[in-house]
């Protein structure tokens, strides 16, 4: 019990006082989720507009992959991944293995499913509501896209916020892709399950603390978003 | 200060000066019939309608007025027969040169004035050109204090006269509207009737279902009057209402045809 409370006043410590090792995991753990995000922004957009405005061949199979891969534990993405960058892999020459462009892929096959198939279904809704009026002001499904993800701007904006709150708290694939090198790949969650067992309970309090803060502050976020938007666009 | 309404000027107001472009009509059909789920909608329909007068499109429920108005605008594609608009040049885009108004407005989730620049910017007006038609035509109905309101936070009557303006500013040759006054209350209902007999003083093309045989009787210089798909008659306003030809017709005057 004095051990528990003795490692979160030390805890409490290393945040206040901006411990540079604590700085350092948090800014490494930021810098991989949200360069994940951005990829995966970039690429769940157009894919999800793509699937909720166009029939093309495979298309049920794209949206059953997507779905299935977002219910898929971040364990068994890193395992692929993994597999992929590892030196006997497809990708081995690049090198890639323990770094943080591993952890950036890893995550970010695990958020490009959520914002992709979040964007299908709010871009599918609203065409239903605007095809028969864009169509008679002259715009196509194809020339609409821009229109349409704007007027889905706040539901795309909680996409993306759910999608950095997956990447976030997610440990297994970083551990696996990553590895947990100190001062390399070490993330907030590969580090709190991994120094606990080796006795560093204050860093994993404080750590954890800063997780709980991202979770509770895209929580607010998000919905600060949807009140804004039902107040605005209803 | 320049407000086009109150201050008469020499100039055209900017959305009649747009009006440079060759006629696109005569509208004419040629059999068109129109299936959906292995049912025929619409029966061998054939008409013209050239420049000029207001049509109004009447008959019950569930009679085709809407789906009529679909094929003549472009968002069905007739199961037989053609549509063709005589009049457009080969190359352009009839579309371009026409607008629709739907009984409940589709309004995009932004302000009043970003829903006419998006119309005017599919009609490729160059974005300096578009301040000036958009602050005329909320002028003229009556919109321009909610120019930076969200257009969802309207009123339906508002919502409405905004579909209109957004329509005018494209400043179309044809105007279809589809039972545009339906689900609104009669002081909006006549706002929205002064716009489209405005916009059919500066000449743009009317066609405008509805199954209120008062609103037919207000607007119409012409009836065209639908039967379970079926195109009955299509009679100068005065004679239908005098005579009708069909006996269908006669039955929905007397109120006998009420679905
Ligand atoms: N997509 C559709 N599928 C099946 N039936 C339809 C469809 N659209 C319209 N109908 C039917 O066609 C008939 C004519 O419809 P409509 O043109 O909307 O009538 P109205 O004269 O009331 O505007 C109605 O009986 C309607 O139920
Ligand atoms: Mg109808």
């Amino acid at each position: 019990m004095n051990d528990i409370s003795a490692a979160f006043v030390t805890a409490l410590h290393l945040l206040v006082t901006f411990d540079q090792n604590l700085v350092e995991i948090v800014g490494l753990s930021l810098r991989v989720s949200l360069s994940a995000v951005a990829l995966a922004v970039v690429i769940g957009l157009p894919v999800g507009a793509a699937l909720a405005l166009f029939k093309f061949p495979g298309r049920n199979g794209l949206i059953v992959f997507l779905n299935a891969l977002m219910g898929l534990p971040p364990v068994v993405v890193g395992l692929v991944v993994y597999l992929l960058l590892s030196r006997a892999g497809p990708l081995g020459v690049l090198g890639l293995l323990f770094t943080p462009t591993a952890m950036i892929i890893a995550q970010a096959i695990l958020v490009t499913p959520i914002v992709a198939a979040l964007t299908r279904q709010v871009v599918a809704d609203l065409w239903v509501e605007y095809s028969e009026q864009m169509r008679s002001m002259g715009a196509g499904p194809l020339s609409a896209i821009p229109a349409l993800l704007y007027d889905a701007r706040f539901t795309l904006v909680t996409a993306v916020l759910a999608g950095f709150g997956r990447a976030s708290a997610e440990v297994g694939a970083v551990m696996i892709v990553g590895g947990n090198i100190d001062h390399v790949t070490r993330t907030m969650t590969t580090a709190i399950a991994l120094e606990v067992s080796k006795g560093d309970l204050a860093l994993a309090l404080g750590l954890g603390i800063v997780l709980i803060g991202i979770s509770l502050a895209i929580n607010a976020a998000t919905y600060t978003v949807k009140q804004r938007a039902e107040a605005a666009w209803a | 200060m320049s407000d086009p309404i109150t201050q008469p000027s020499t100039e055209a107001p900017p959305v009649a000066r747009r009006r440079t472009t060759p006629s696109i009509l005569p509208l004419s059909l040629e059999g068109v019939c129109f299936d959906a789920r292995g049912k025929r909608l619409i029966h061998d329909l054939t008409f013209t309608l050239d420049a000029g007068p207001r049509t109004i499109i009447l008959g019950p429920n569930g009679a085709g007025k809407s789906l009529t108005l679909r094929l003549c605008h472009g968002l069905l594609t007739p199961v037989g027969g053609h549509v063709a608009w005589e009049g457009a040049a080969p190359g352009a885009d009839p579309l371009k040169h026409q607008a629709m108004v739907f009984q409940r407005p589709v309004l995009l989730r932004r302000t009043v004035a970003q829903n006419i620049d998006y119309a005017l910017k599919l009609h490729d007006v160059a974005r300096r050109d578009r301040p000036a038609l958009i602050e005329d035509v909320l002028n003229r109905t009556g919109l321009a204090r909610f120019a930076k309101s969200p257009a969802r936070h309207l009123s339906g009557g508002e919502q409405q006269k905004l579909a209109l303006a957004r329509a005018w500013a494209t400043k179309p040759e044809v105007l279809f509207l589809d039972e545009p006054t339906a689900s609104l209350d009669p002081a909006a209902t006549h706002a929205v009737e002064n716009i489209i007999q405005t916009m059919h003083g500066e000449g743009t093309r009317i066609v405008m279902t509805t199954h209120d045989l008062a609103q037919a009787r207000r607007l119409a210089d012409e009836i065209m009057f639908l039967h379970k798909g079926h195109l009955m008659e299509k009679t100068p306003a005065d004679e239908f209402f005098d005579a009708p030809r069909s006996g269908e017709a006669a039955a929905f005057l007397k109120g006998e045809l009420r679905w």
